[in-house]
């Protein structure tokens, strides 16, 4: 009894804030941490032909370090990662040169308007994923309207000798960051559009008043005040666009893999359990990176609130 | 010409309108200020005082009538070319400058040096003390100082015209009182133009050299301070402005300067100073402010005298509030100073005395509007 209320009296003064405040790291340790030691574990184990394929010690030592080796003296890693970190930076700025301007357009419709198309932002998620790439894959194959249409316009413009029949657009690098915009731009609109719907209004009209013209308000205003939005949304794009498989696997140029495909091809084709661990370790490294540069700098623009 | 013909006014109002769809904010405004001087927008809220100042900053175009500033037409003229500041009521601040570089920003569009622009952010962040929070930015600085900040930032260009909305409304009330008159000093230093909008009325006597009183989208009256508080032109300004008690009467006879009305409430005759334009017979409001009224426990004879009881009082040391219920019911206060130092055993004014009630008929206002 006497052991039960004192756990009972623990828990009033300070058992549920510590449980509320665990839960995200628990929840980190469980689903992130764990896996990824699990993964760094077969990242220095041995390929072996048994099931799992892989083992640790026997014949070669106890900690293998031959995935790491051959990811940065073969060239078709070191391909890769250079094709999907330039792949995903692309998509990137494309996704946030159409989205900055639509999100700003978002924030100056009125209310009624602006729910319905934040809901048009949202509704191809309605639709399959896999459905969507396939319809991309039909517009740009060789015989559809839209391959015809800008084959059209291309002759248009061109002189006779360099006319064309069709536009190659399916199986390469183009096709992948198409595809990759196109699905990915709804996570840049988003943030993009809660960072800037929360700006005063005021600001700007301060800042015409004090003589600059409405351009150079976005530029001294709006743009230095949606950089945070902008980080969230690049990153948003950047980080499963770098890692992308299903994009690059249906449309890309099988020649120049992305690593995601990389990774999913030594796993089950290549049954190198090790060798795609090492991969996807490294891949993670270089997402962590900036990610805890972002977090560095939030952390100072926050800490930046106590005057010193 | 006349040899001493006034300098044109700064600021040209010409019966200015604004609708926003088919409600009228602001209705047929039409006014002139000088240069140099302050003048106060007062009035309720929603009566429009933000959206005439809009207007003459350029946010919002009118509907009818035009605006000059010094002689020109702003009709089509936006902000950024205006000469015209604002402050804004929740000061506008960019959270991502430095208070130095808010100061600074407008300067920006100087034809200055650097080293110029400089001295100026330091001469703008002198006048207003704020010297050693230059390099802070305005999160960690306090309401008061940023309110400040607002202000050289709208100084720094020297505006022919400085639009405050509601500049003291964020602060507290020492803080207010003590700024208020930072502000007059600033102004007279700097010699701009200022319009203050607020709907204190203590702050619009205080700051301004005038005062334009609004109501619905129109104004009342302008005039100075004393002039809108001792001769207000309707029952609404002398009721926004002080306190007043304000009864019904009708007009018996007009003798020069004189003019005598029946006041049913007081349940007598009332000598008042004449206003133009009244007839006998004529409905009219006289109008009573409380300090005007002398209370006495010793019965009075003569003009303007009445007889009530004391129904309420509040005493606050210096001055004391009445309540006097006269015989017809009205109620009528009293503000007396509190002169005397009242000796041991001598009664002063109480509850439930008879009093005599008695003022001079230049106190009585004659309103008909
Ligand atoms: N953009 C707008 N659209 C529609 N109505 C408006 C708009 N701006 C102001 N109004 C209306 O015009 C009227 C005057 O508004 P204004 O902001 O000028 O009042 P104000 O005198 O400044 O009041 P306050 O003292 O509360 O600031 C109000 O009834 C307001 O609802
Ligand atoms: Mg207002």
């Amino acid at each position: 009894m006497a052991s039960e209320s004192r756990l009972y009296r623990w828990f009033n003064r300070r058992g549920w804030s510590d449980i509320v405040l665990a839960a995200p790291y628990v929840w980190l340790l469980v689903f992130f941490l764990i896996p990824f030691l699990i993964v760094v574990g077969m990242s220095v184990a041995t390929r072996t032909p048994t099931a799992p394929p892989f083992g640790y010690g026997g014949e070669n030592p106890l900690l293998n370090f031959e995935g790491y080796h051959r990811l940065f003296t073969d060239d078709l890693y070191i391909r890769a990662f250079v094709t999907s970190l330039v792949n995903a930076a692309v998509a990137m700025v494309l996704c946030l040169a159409i989205g900055y301007p639509m999100a700003l357009g978002l924030t100056k419709v009125d209310t009624g308007w602006r729910n319905i198309l934040l809901m048009l932002v949202i509704l191809p998620f309605w639709t399959s994923f896999l459905l969507r790439v396939y319809a991309w894959m039909g517009l740009m194959g060789k015989n559809s309207w839209f391959n015809n249409l800008l084959t059209g316009g291309w002759n248009w413009l061109v002189p006779q000798d360099w006319a064309v029949t069709s536009i190659p657009m399916m199986y390469s690098n183009f096709a992948v960051v198409l595809v990759m915009v196109y699905t990915y731009l709804p996570f840049m609109i988003l943030p993009l559009y809660a960072n800037l719907e929360r700006l005063d209004p005021t600001l700007d009209e301060a800042a015409m008043d004090l003589g600059t013209k409405p351009f150079g308000v976005f530029w001294d205003v709006t743009l230095p005040q949606s950089i945070p939005g902008i980080i969230a949304g690049g990153m948003l794009v950047f980080i499963p666009a770098a890692g992308e498989l299903v994009i690059p696997t249906l449309v890309g140029d099988a020649s120049s893999p992305m690593i995601g495909r990389v990774i999913s091809d030594e796993f089950s084709q290549a049954r190198d359990w090790p060798m795609a661990s090492a991969v996807a370790v490294v891949l993670l490294v270089l997402m962590v990176g900036p990610t805890m540069l972002y977090s560095h700098y939030q952390a100072r623009a926050v800490g930046a609130d106590d005057p010193k | 010409m006349p040899k001493d013909a006034a300098p044109p006014p700064l600021i040209r109002v010409e019966n200015v309108s604004k609708s926003f769809g088919t409600f009228q904010a602001v209705k047929n405004v039409s006014l002139t200020i000088d240069k140099g001087e302050i003048f106060a927008l007062l009035g309720g809220s929603g009566c429009g005082k933000t959206t005439l100042l809009r207007m003459l900053a350029g946010f919002e175009e009118t509907t009818g009538g035009k605006i000059f500033i010094d002689g020109q037409d702003m009709t089509g003229v936006p902000p950024w070319e205006r000469p015209v500041h604002m402050m804004f009521q929740s000061y506008a601040l960019f959270p991502h400058m430095t208070v130095e570089k808010n100061v600074g920003y407008g300067l920006k569009h100087e034809p200055m040096t650097a080293a110029q622009r400089q001295d100026r952010v330091r001469e703008m962040l002198d006048l207003v003390q704020l010297t050693p929070f230059a390099t802070r930015k305005p999160h960690q600085i306090s309401g008061g100082q940023r309110q400040r900040v607002a202000l050289a930032r709208a100084l720094a260009r020297q505006p022919k015209l400085l639009l405050l909305d509601e500049p003291l409304a964020a602060l507290d009330k020492k803080l207010r009182e003590h700024t208020q008159f930072e502000l007059m000093s600033i102004q007279e230093r700097t010699g701009v133009t200022f319009i203050v909008v607020t709907h204190d009325q203590e702050e619009a006597m205080t700051l301004a050299d005038r005062i334009a009183v609004m109501d619905r989208g129109e104004v009342k009256q302008i005039g100075p301070p004393g002039d809108v508080y001792e001769f207000p032109n309707s029952r609404f300004v002398a009721g926004f402005i002080g306190s007043i008690t304000a009864l019904e009467a009708v007009v018996e006879a007009i003798d020069g300067v004189r003019t005598r009305l029946a006041v049913p409430a007081l349940g007598g005759p009332v000598q008042a100073r004449s206003v133009a334009g009244l007839s006998v017979g004529q409905t009219v409001t006289v109008a009573i402010r409380p300090e005007k009224l002398a209370i006495s426990r010793a019965p009075q004879t003569g003009d303007n005298v009445f007889e009530g009881e004391v129904k309420d009082l509040a005493y606050f040391g210096k001055d004391s509030l009445y309540r006097i219920t006269m015989p017809s019911g009205a109620l009528i206060s009293v503000h007396a100073v509190n002169a005397r130092r009242s000796a041991e055993g001598e009664r002063v004014v109480d509850w439930y005395d008879k009093v005599w009630l008695s003022f001079d008929p230049t106190s009585a206002i004659i309103l008909t509007a």
